[in-house]
């Protein structure tokens, strides 16, 4: 007699089996007309520029950092969860410590703005703006580096 | 019913080790033929439904009312060309599929499809699915890394980035449920919810459980009310369903992770997303609506009732996902954040907080 996790063995192997004999029956029966242009990385229908392989936000680290601390919160409340209703008071106060410690991790970094989304901040510009740019520092337009602004007060 | 298949095979090839390792096999080859079944009817509910509530007639000219196209598009997709960017890096590229699909299939191992039948009667059961579905975002991970294309890099990151951080809200509304039942086994978890609609985890869990009476269970009924709904919300996030699948914004990532996939690879992603709806659909049917009981008590159950019971509630669920899809806008990348991590944790740690209070406290 096998145990409960043969069965999840045989889980793992059948998944196994059925993704690859899906795609040994589509090398069979596939047609194989190889070119370059079909082989290359699709970018909007042109030449790929550069690798794929590029810098992304620094906020994915950020958010996978805060993940695997609540999610090791949760690995630890799962033992609790089961057997906490036949310890009374005791299980319940260390854990409510134990959320309380995470609670407060939680609030630093909700108020240090971990918790926010990048964005941009869209810049409307508004006449006033456009007339005093020359006086406002810093600019948040940036100025043409070819042409020589016009000052505003001479253009008359 | 595994007894039962074993001496069945006992019977006709004699014992031995050959019946107990093929009554193994064929016993957890069961679900396989399940999520088959299923994919052919969600593709068609999904194009049919899209349709429907567009308008529109969907497609109608594989066989009758297009009933047949599910199978056709299978048969096409069989025989298509397999194509491999050259800067692709073959071995992550070619591993990512069995993942993805090997991460889904393996969640159903613990899922009690009725009283009878259960892959793997495991007691860590809803822990050990929630710690396989996290191959799945390697296998994602992966597939987009390996593709060498910028949209597939950019989809992978915000589709790992999207799961992991709905995976916390979930686990919460997860641990709410086994805080009441005192289990992890998902097949004593649908036993204890018997006996009629009452019973269930969204009114409160089972009203003659040890320790506690009828007036707890009916205390917790807001709560876990509260504790199902960020169950869903997160569920639709993990399977990248609209609202939250800016991981395939069509618009501006072509197609999300597997842009570069083609032919039965993409198939087999294709598969393993509407195989993962179907497990989320059934967690959530499981734990908060009676799994396979019937909400009528004794009438119209039984263990082949059982598995219709199951496999209408957690289909019912996949339908309002599809009706979902093409009624609501998706969110942006910050506003998905924004839920996540300064809505629903805050409100998932309170209802983890409020059961454990209100249990204690009636328990002792």
């Amino acid at each position: 007699m096998l145990g409960e996790f043969s069965h999840v063995f045989a889980f793992f192997l059948l998944a196994i089996v059925f993704v690859g004999g899906g795609l040994f029956t589509n090398m069979l029966i596939r047609p194989t007309k190889a070119n370059v242009l079909k082989h290359s990385v699709y970018e909007c229908g042109e030449d790929p520029i550069g690798s794929g392989w590029i810098k992304f936000n620094i906020r994915f680290y950020v958010v996978a950092l805060i993940f695997i601390l609540f999610d090791v919160e949760i690995v630890f409340l799962f033992p609790w969860a089961v057997v906490y209703k036949q310890m009374g008071w005791l299980a319940y106060n260390e854990m409510m410590v134990f959320m309380a410690i995470l609670i407060i991790g939680f609030a630093y970094a909700w108020v240090k703005g971990d918790l926010d989304w990048v964005r941009p901040k869209p810049y409307i510009a508004s006449f006033d703006d456009l007339v005093n740019r020359r006086h406002s520092q810093p600019s948040p337009i940036p100025a043409p580096q070819s042409v020589a602004p016009v000052p505003v007060e001479e253009m008359a | 019913m595994f007894d039962g298949l074993r001496d069945l095979l006992i019977g006709l090839l004699g014992k031995g080790d050959l019946a107990d390792v093929l009554a193994v096999v064929v016993y957890c080859a069961l679900p396989l033929v399940v999520i088959l079944l299923y994919a052919l009817f969600a593709i068609l509910a999904e194009m049919k439904l899209s349709a429907w509530l567009q308008d529109r007639l969907g497609p109608m000219r594989v066989g009758p009312w297009g009933i047949l196209q599910p199978i056709a598009d299978i048969l096409k997709l069989l025989q298509k060309e397999d194509i491999t960017p050259t800067q692709a890096d073959k071995k992550l590229y070619n591993l990512s599929p069995f993942l993805v699909f090997i991460g889904s299939y393996l969640g159903f191992a613990v899922l009690p499809f009725s009283a009878m039948y259960a892959g793997a009667r495991l007691n860590v059961g809803i822990f050990y699915l929630v710690a396989v579905s996290g191959l799945v975002v390697v296998g994602i991970l992966m597939a987009g890394w390996s593709s060498n294309n910028k949209y597939s890099l950019f989809g992978a990151m915000r589709s790992v980035a999207q799961i992991v951080s709905y995976e916390i809200p979930a686990g919460l509304a997860i641990l709410s449920v086994v805080m009441i039942a005192g289990t992890m086994d998902l097949q004593t978890i649908s036993k204890l919810q018997e006996g009629g609609v009452q019973n269930w985890f969204i009114f409160g869990g089972p009203k003659n459980l040890a320790g506690f009476g009828g007036a707890t269970a009916w205390a917790l009924a807001p709560v876990m009310m509260i504790a199902f709904l960020i169950y869903f919300i997160a569920s639709l996030a993990e399977t990248n369903r609209v609202p939250f699948d800016i991981p395939e914004a069509e618009s501006e990532l072509v197609a999300g992770y597997h842009t570069e996939y083609s032919a039965m690879k993409f198939a087999l992603f294709f598969l393993a997303e509407y195989a993962n709806m179907l497990v989320v659909s059934a967690v959530a049917s499981i734990l908060f609506l009676g799994g396979w009981n019937s909400p009528f008590g004794e009438f119209l159950g039984g263990p082949v009732m059982g598995l219709v019971w199951f496999l209408g509630k957690a289909i019912f669920f996949v339908m309002v996902q599809i009706w979902i899809r093409w009624t609501l806008p998706r969110l942006r990348v910050d506003q998905l954040m924004h839920i996540c991590w300064k809505v629903m944790i805050p409100f998932g740690m309170a209802t983890v907080l409020l059961v454990g209070t209100i249990v204690t406290w009636f328990a002792h």
